[in-house]
């Protein structure tokens, strides 16, 4: 802590520190040894990376509230398994962004590329520009918010959670769907396996408008969005197929 | 898993560094695929109607220079060869398909790289450091180039299995997946009198284009045809005279990016082997579409 309490009583807000890690400087393994000697504490300090020039696993295994700013493009798995962390990534992010992330906020500026958000159990995921294929696959309850458009099999064999995308979505979107819900304001290429259009209550409308505003995602209206989800038909036993059995 | 880079010069000064900045963008690969290395450089026009020739030898030590002499008598005019190690660039005063019958003929020992008027292919076992300091490749300079790192799975790690396969003259391609109709497809195009020197699978489809290709399709057309009939994983770069082409299969999981800036065109697996080259940081990044064919000529 820099601040300290003075004589006369007077007690300063501490200052928030900033630690810059220049990873042509230091090495992933030491930026990320430093995020997680923090693990299970309530630091909630910033910390600005740069030079990351596609590394991978940046900011990886955080499970601490810390405020991290990722400036330039990174490779593989960033922020994975985020727990509490709040990451944004100015540039754009290689495969499995926030894969398996707990809960926090992970923010990319850019694209991200192919199975963004896999696996995700909690927290929030919002890319601002276009995210690849398999975005969201095997998705257990995160949140994510794509501001531009996604590839094909978007979230396939998604659990629970919310995928919002402004923009359009690829082929097979939803195949093998279980419980997590699918919003779409843009054009879908195709429905996967099991994958159905829902009616757009006013609930989800309401649900809309908070996930939007939680992103951050501005002049994007919350009306015009249309529902998908499972049709429930794939993970349920029939018992009229009883002999296939 | 395996790396590919490709670098498309937009600008003399990234001529002139060509071959140092895809060296750098080769090693930035190196734990995709640490197995082999191999590059593929379009540089020195051969003059006239001459054929470009990279020969490699099979056995290591190889005298050259009884085998330059060789060619002046048999090929008068050619040029003189110009050995770096194992590999030798001869330039011929004769179409490739004479050469190749001689060369399997008098030295069945040598294998034929490469044909054209502009590729050289080099390649061998070992870390792109390590190979791309015997070659030489960061003092090459060229208007487009693309290399390689191999992991292997799916056949033995030699040199002849390693990348980049030559698909006809000025043609090549490099592969990261694998094809699983690769042993149906091979013996198709055995009996259409398509050659292969390995049971490798990217040496299948690299066969494959020769083959279209030699039936009068376009590149573009074969590659479209590609999409129908090669199965499996793949994202493939291929070197032709003038440029490069880039596919992905229609699942797309083989990692691509692509990048431009006012002087360059790059392709990588990954785009810190993009962050290498000047101005990166300010490129226009995607990656190419699934099912999609990109290309750039000069």
């Amino acid at each position: 802590m820099l601040g300290t309490g003075t004589g006369d009583g007077l007690q300063l807000e501490p200052l928030k520190q900033m630690r810059v890690f220049n990873l042509d400087e230091v090495s992933l393994r030491e930026l990320n040894q430093a995020l997680h000697d923090c693990n299970g504490s309530d630091e909630a300090s910033a910390w600005t990376v740069t030079n990351t020039k596609g590394k991978h696993a940046v900011a990886a295994g955080i499970d601490a509230p810390l405020e991290v700013t990722v400036n330039g493009h990174v490779g593989y798995y960033c922020a994975g398994m985020n727990k509490q962390g709040q990451v944004t990534i100015r540039g754009n992010t290689g495969p499995g962004v926030a894969e398996n992330m707990m809960s926090g906020l992970v923010r990319v500026t850019g694209n991200a590329s192919q199975y963004a958000g896999a696996s995700a159990h909690g927290g929030l995921l919002v890319i601002e520009g276009d995210a690849g294929s398999r975005c969201g696959i095997s998705m257990k309850g995160v949140d994510i918010v794509v501001r531009g458009s996604i590839g094909h099999m978007g979230a396939f064999m998604a659990q629970k959670g919310r995928l919002v995308i402004c923009g359009d979505a690829g082929t097979a979107l939803g195949d093998s769907l279980y419980e997590a819900r699918i919003y779409v304001k843009g054009k879908v290429a195709g429905l996967g396996a099991d994958c159905v259009e829902k009616p757009m209550a006013e609930e989800h409308e309401r649900e809309l408008e908070q996930l939007l505003e939680q992103a951050g995602i501005n002049g994007v209206d919350a009306a015009g969005f249309r529902r998908y989800g499972s049709a429930r038909k794939l993970y349920h036993f029939n018992v009229d197929n009883v002999d296939a059995y | 898993m395996c790396g590919i880079v490709g670098l498309f010069s937009k600008s003399p000064v990234i001529e002139e560094r060509l071959g140092e900045l895809l060296a750098r963008m080769l090693i930035e690969m190196t734990e995709r695929g640490p197995d082999s290395t191999g590059v593929a450089v379009y540089r020195d026009r051969a003059p006239g109607a001459m054929t470009k020739i990279t020969l490699l030898s099979r056995e290591g030590e190889f005298d050259w220079q009884a085998m330059n002499d060789e060619i002046s008598r048999v090929f008068p005019g050619s040029g003189s060869l110009r050995p770096t190690e194992n590999h030798a660039v001869a330039t011929i005063d004769a179409p490739a398909s004479r050469f190749r019958e001689w060369v399997a003929r008098e030295h069945p020992d040598l294998y034929i790289n490469s044909t054209g008027a502009r590729m050289e292919i080099y390649k061998e076992k070992g870390l792109p450091s390590d190979v791309v300091d015997r070659f030489g490749v960061s003092g090459m300079q060229g208007t487009h180039a693309l290399g390689h790192t191999r992991m292997a799975t799916e056949s033995r790690v030699t040199t002849e299995h390693s990348h980049p396969f030559s698909t006809g003259e000025d043609l090549c391609l490099v592969h990261n997946g694998s094809l699983s109709n690769h042993n149906r497809l091979r013996e198709f195009l055995k009996k259409k009198g398509i050659d292969f020197h390995t049971d490798n699978d990217s040496e299948v489809a690299a066969g494959y284009l020769t083959w279209q290709l030699r039936e009068g399709m376009s590149l573009d057309e074969a590659l479209q045809a590609a999409l129908l009939d090669l199965d499996g994983f793949y994202t493939f770069a291929i070197g032709t005279r003038d440029g490069f082409a880039v596919l992905r299969d229609p699942i797309a999981c083989k990692p691509a990016v692509m990048a431009e800036t006012g002087d360059w065109v790059a392709m990588a697996s990954e785009y810190r082997a993009i962050a290498v080259l000047p101005g990166a940081d300010q490129a226009e990044c995607w990656e190419p579409e699934p099912a999609t064919v990109y290309s750039w000529s000069h």
